[in-house]
């Protein structure tokens, strides 16, 4: 079971069973993303409280696997009241850290190189990547924050 | 015909042998395969008869005199022979046309004789329990000619709600019904359907994807007009499926696709199109998979579909109850809770643990169900739900399958809980 376990630790089981920030925030003037995987079925709607360049507040409501759902979790309370150049660099290194290096093969692929002190909490996620069908899932939530970081006028 | 078999010596454990891939060991343990109805795996004489021909008469059909063409046309025309056998259709092979699968089998029906038959205001009747296959080229066809696209409603019970049958029938053109539900589980009545259609003036047409390899499908004797399925549901290989309609209306439906092999004759100035099943097989077709296809309904028909129908009703009713007496009710089955005009597919809704989760800790098992919408979206948001995890039997199924499905699951339940 070392891969199940190296998917499903316990701070993504945590998130998964306690999401945080959840909730919606009046749009306007609240940014509102959505974000689907329609091969799952996961949505998420993420909701950007930005003033001043700052992420103010982020709340999330969805639904989907416990990966698509600690990740989204994860992923709000690591930019929460940070910089949307700062979230962006988080989204970035998400990314890299999901990348699957192409020369490895499935099972035994290795994440990239990520600064793991950076990434703090984030690094829990790392097992997704020997499971390469559940990237998607992981991904969700950061790409539909990506889109909405995009609409700040 | 398929039902006529008597075959008493069915073991299941023999076919298990026949399926090589049954023999592979995913993460520690032998494979526990519960996906049939995405794909069901295929026996060595299918593999075999499909490398028969890449060794031994790899050459194209209907074109060259050498013996090797005209071996790979005896395996090709040989298999169209077959199917029409195994469905009983009533003018034999030439009802039976080769396509990719059973949705561009749909797609034939819809673009072929739906754009040839149908004008705005027709109703085509379909229901919610449909595959996409069975959907979105009706949806197509609406946007094009403007027909109208209705669907019997499911109840509660998780069967067609026909209390309404009459009203619904009301316009309609085609009725388009799935034998059997690849989300469910449940088997409709076809047979009365067909009759209900025929009454009011209708043309009724069968999804056979999951009925068809399952138990015995007879077109005659259930009266209907087209047939669809695919080759890989029914032990075959992919990349080949079954438009089946009675020979009156195929000769009267327009090309599908255009170009070599389904012409009598091109000029500068036109073509003239070919008659029976090769107007609508453009190209060269697939000629392993219709060999492989060929070998499946042989060893189908050797087991005997009533066999494989009694064989999956029991693994089905021992499941179905082992489910709830292990998990009381954590574990909610999506489908018939009983066995009555249900066969051997089993959707999990459990508690607390998504259907992805599910899948992925019962992979660490060697245990292969599919998680997802199955291509039925309508149904899946008739009940509320994005995703189930769907167990389904095949021929080759053992009891022993379902004890490791339930120690799987169990795990994935303490895992979550
Ligand atoms: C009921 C039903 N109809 C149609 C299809 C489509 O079959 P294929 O993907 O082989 O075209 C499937 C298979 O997924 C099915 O289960």
């Amino acid at each position: 079971m070392s891969n199940l376990e190296d998917l499903y630790r316990e701070i993504i089981l945590d998130h998964y069973r306690s999401p945080r920030n959840r909730g919606e925030l009046p749009s306007p003037p609240a940014i509102r993303a959505e974000g689907f995987n329609p091969l799952c079925g996961d949505e998420i709607t993420v909701y950007l409280d930005v003033r001043d360049g700052v992420i103010a507040d982020i709340k999330l409501t969805g639904r989907g696997c416990s990966i698509s759902q600690s990740s989204s979790s994860l992923m709000s309370a690591a930019v929460k009241g940070k910089t949307v150049e700062e979230a962006r660099e988080k989204i970035a290194m998400f990314k890299q850290m999901m990348t699957v290096h192409q020369s490895t093969l499935e099972k035994d692929a290795q994440p990239a190189e990520v600064d793991l002190r950076a990434i703090g909490e984030l690094a829990a996620l790392q097992g997704v990547v020997k499971f390469p069908v559940r990237i998607k899932c992981a991904m969700l939530a950061w790409n539909t924050l990506s889109q909405g970081l995009d609409e700040i006028a | 015909m398929a039902s006529g078999h008597d075959v008493t010596s069915f073991d299941p454990r023999r076919v298990r042998a026949d399926t090589p891939q049954l023999a592979r060991v995913i993460n520690g343990r032998t494979i526990t395969y519960l996906d049939s109805a995405s794909t069901s795996l295929p026996p060595r004489t299918v593999i075999e008869a499909m490398s028969r021909y890449y060794e031994l008469r790899h050459a194209n059909v209907h074109r060259a005199v050498y013996q090797t063409a005209e071996e790979a046309t005896a395996a090709y025309e040989g298999a169209r022979e077959s199917v029409a056998n195994f469905i009983n259709a009533p003018g034999g092979s030439n009802e039976i046309v080769f396509t990719k699968n059973a949705t561009e089998s749909f797609n034939l029906l819809a673009k072929s004789w739906g754009a040839a038959n149908l004008k705005a205001g027709d109703v085509v009747l379909v229901t919610e329990m449909e595959h996409h296959a069975n959907i979105v080229p009706w949806f197509q066809l609406r946007d094009q000619l403007g027909i109208e696209v209705r669907f019997i409603p499911v109840t509660d019970d998780f069967r067609l709600d026909l209390s309404n049958l009459d009203q619904l029938l009301d316009g309609v053109k085609l009725l388009s019904v799935t034998g059997m539900s690849n989300v469910l589980g449940t088997i409709n009545p076809v047979k009365e359907l067909a009759a209900a259609a025929h009454r009011r003036g209708a043309l009724i047409a069968v999804d056979g994807a999951q009925s068809v390899a399952h138990g015995a499908l007879d077109v005659n004797d259930l009266d209907i007009d087209f047939l669809m399925f695919s080759a890989h549901k029914m032990l075959g290989p992919t990349g080949i499926g079954i438009f089946w309609t009675r020979e009156e209306i195929l000769h009267a439906m327009p090309p599908f696709l255009g170009g070599g092999g389904m012409i009598a004759d091109v000029r500068l100035d036109g073509y003239t199109p070919a008659d029976g099943p090769a107007r609508f097989e453009a190209g060269t077709p697939p000629i392993a998979e219709a060999a492989g296809l060929g070998a499946a309904v042989v060893y189908l028909e050797h087991l005997g579909m009533s066999n494989i129908a009694a064989h999956e009703h029991a693994l089905t009713g021992d499941a179905l109850t082992r489910l709830s007496l292990e998990f009381l009710g954590r574990v909610r089955v999506i489908g018939p809770g009983d066995t009555v005009s249900r066969g051997g597919v089993i959707s999990l809704d459990v508690e607390g643990v998504h259907p992805h989760d599910v899948a992925q800790v019962l992979d660490q098992f060697g245990v292969c169900v599919r998680p997802g919408h199955h291509c039925a979206k309508p149904l899946m948001r008739r009940f509320g739900l994005a995703a189930t995890a769907r167990v389904s039997f095949g021929p080759y199924s053992l009891v022993q399958d379902t004890d490791v499905l339930i120690e799987a699951l169990a795990h994935a339940i303490e895992m979550f809980g």
